[in-house]
């Protein structure tokens, strides 16, 4: 038997069952609707949170000082531990496959220009910092002063500061007192928005010598290296925690990896699109119940076709290819029917609420399907076995 | 070319064990004409559905062209009964979904004949039997004695050498039974072996050999070589 004449064959039970086939397919029909809509909206959330995380770039290493055995906040701000310096910086930024090195620190200050003052968040970072991150300058550029003591005064601003405190004058030139020392601007970031939380905008980068001695430390808070994309993040870990441990005799800091960050984050955030798609699995298990329940009432519809088809020459696994094929169809012409429903709503809501981010994979789509067919598969064995194994007398004379 | 050899099928009722055959000894030969009559629980069907291999003898032995088919598995059984049995029921056992020529088509498609020349066939076998314009109609809207040419097209279309008939005529009425009949006979001539099941004396005495059952047994087994009519 050809696929083709399988298939015109079952496709003719539906043509005469219209109304019931579409009832039975709409069963999985649903059921895929609801694992694409659930997991459309779980990869999306995914998506998005992937990306607000990967904002400054992935190819990042943080050290700090203190020594955590979590991922918890460290003790070196407060601690006695030894901290980490301009000069430990200097040292990695003399390792291999290296491309900048940041040291960096962060604090409060009150901003003032001709009388206008704003209390802002002080970042105090090195040179390189709009090469490392991936943040842009929109006018002028970083100070180029080494990350040393000598740096001068000067500071890049963030749109918003601009905005609030120089209302559309070019501020290039200008002079500003953070927390009362005078710092000449060199550069206007490029507005980025919040990131996380952290307005990104309402923030203005000095030099970290500068920000060391304005809040009165005499350490970094954190020490951001970036390194060639074609290294892996574990050479870079080792590396950086040798050079570290050279220095300081033990291992007073903690190295944290973005890429491990973005595994750990990633790998919760699949369970949770998974765990939600086993939930609209549920439902696809109910329409597997009404596959089954309509083959089985098929067989016994049509026990006198079974066995005319056995008397015409059909063997047992004929007639069980003609019922599997038949569930199979259903269930697989359901599943179509469920992507477009599915994929329909999830971008549906889309529109209605941009906020929310959807995004439907394609393997999750080509599974999704998949699953249809073997729900239908599995749910036609049961009543396809049955007809096959019919007795061909006795199904022939049942009316 | 078919031969039955002491052959007896039993079925269990309940804890009885019942003999619908008992001893049959039974020989045809290539295009002879055959009717089996007896009164309804003589064991004429379940002959018929011996002779059709859809029940197997509980024991004897069965000899079809030669070849032994008492222990056919499954697939064999379904290729002999595809290759040189065709049946043709009482209540036409039409498929309701498919129309008049996909009916026909249906052993064909079982046997994995390639379509186009499945179309040559139908088409030739539906212009004999006068259906061509009914071809694309569902047996509903065929009547019956199209109905039963239509079963009629279909258990010879892939030439078999034994046609088994259950009471051919039982649901028509008589002068279509007697169209039906004759297209029956006409396959004759083509070196056909037509087995009728009939309780109908007047269809069983249109053949050359009468065989006559009750209680399983075989009770008179006649042949008349003038045909009467």
């Amino acid at each position: 038997m050809y696929l083709r004449d399988l298939i015109t064959l079952t496709s003719s039970s539906f043509l005469t069952y219209r109304m019931r086939s579409f009832l039975t397919g709409l069963g999985i029909a649903i059921g895929i609707a609801a694992v694409i809509l659930l997991t459309s909206i779980g990869e999306g959330l995914h998506q998005f949170m992937l990306s607000e995380f990967s904002q400054f770039g992935t190819n990042i290493i943080s050290v700090q000082p203190g020594k955590t055995q979590t991922q918890g906040g460290n003790v070196g701000i407060f601690g006695s531990v030894r901290q980490v310096t301009l000069e430990d910086a200097d040292a990695l930024r003399r390792l291999p496959y290296v491309e900048h090195v940041i040291p960096g620190l962060v604090g409060n200050a009150e901003v003032r220009y001709e009388g206008r003052t704003r209390r802002t968040m002080v970042l105090g970072e090195g040179r390189d910092f709009g090469k490392a991150f991936t943040m842009k300058v929109q006018n002028g550029g970083f100070w180029t002063d080494a990350d040393d003591e000598q740096a001068r005064a000067q500071v890049v601003i963030g749109a918003k500061i601009q905005q609030e405190l120089f209302a559309g004058q070019n501020p290039l030139g200008q002079y500003l007192r953070i927390g009362g020392q005078r710092y000449r601007v060199v550069g206007v970031m490029e507005s980025k928005g919040q990131i996380l939380g952290m307005d990104m905008d309402d923030t203005v980068f000095i030099p970290a010598a500068r920000a060391m001695e304005l809040f009165n430390r005499s350490g970094l808070m954190e020490i951001n290296v970036s390194y060639r994309a074609d290294v892996p993040a574990e050479t870079m870990i080792r590396l950086i925690k040798e050079r570290m441990i050279e220095r300081h005799g033990r291992e007073d800091f903690t190295i944290i990896s973005q890429e491990q960050a973005l595994e750990v984050l990633s790998s919760v955030l699949n369970i949770l699109t998974f765990a939600v798609g086993a939930l609209g699995g549920i439902s696809l298990l109910v329409g597997a119940v009404g596959i089954l329940t309509i083959m089985t009432m098929a067989v016994t519809e049509r026990t006198a076709e079974i066995g005319l088809l056995r008397a015409l020459g059909a063997r047992e696994q004929q007639v069980l290819a003609l019922f599997l094929g038949e569930a199979i169809m259903l269930s697989a012409l359901g599943g179509v029917l469920g992507l477009g429903i599915g994929i329909g709503m999830a971008q549906g809501l889309h529109l209605l609420f941009p906020a929310l981010p959807v995004h439907t994979p394609w393997l999750y789509a080509v599974l999704a399907e998949l699953s249809a067919v073997s729900i239908g598969l599995a749910a036609g064995v049961a009543p396809a076995m049955r007809a096959a194994r019919l007795d061909p007398v006795e199904a022939l004379h049942a009316e | 070319m078919i031969e039955l050899q002491n052959v007896c099928r039993t079925f269990i009722v309940g804890d009885q064990e019942v003999a619908a055959l008992r001893n049959i000894d039974l020989s045809f030969g290539a295009g002879e004409y055959i009717s089996i009559m007896g009164p309804s629980g003589s064991g004429k069907s379940t002959m018929l559905n011996m002779l059709g291999l859809l029940d197997r003898p509980s024991s004897g032995t069965y000899l079809l062209d030669g070849g032994n088919v008492t222990d056919l598995d499954d697939e064999q059984l379904a290729r002999v009964r595809r290759e040189k049995i065709g049946f043709v029921f009482q209540s036409f056992h039409l498929v309701p979904r498919l129309t008049a020529a996909q009916n026909v088509e249906l052993p064909m498609i079982l046997a994995g004949i390639p379509a186009d020349e499945r179309k040559q066939r139908v088409q030739v076998l539906m212009r004999n039997y006068g259906l061509s314009d009914r071809a694309d109609h569902k047996p509903d809207q065929l009547s019956g004695g199209q109905r039963q040419r239509v079963a009629i097209a279909r258990a010879t279309v892939m030439n078999p050498s034994v046609l088994l008939a259950d009471e051919p005529t039982g649901n028509l009425d008589r002068n279509t039974g007697w169209e039906v009949l004759k297209l029956l006979e006409g396959l004759l001539e083509q070196g056909i072996t037509l087995v009728v099941v009939t309780h109908d004396a007047e269809i069983g005495a249109r053949a050359q050999r009468r065989i006559h059952m009750l209680d399983g047994r075989i009770v008179s087994d006649e042949s008349i070589q003038n045909d009467s009519k």
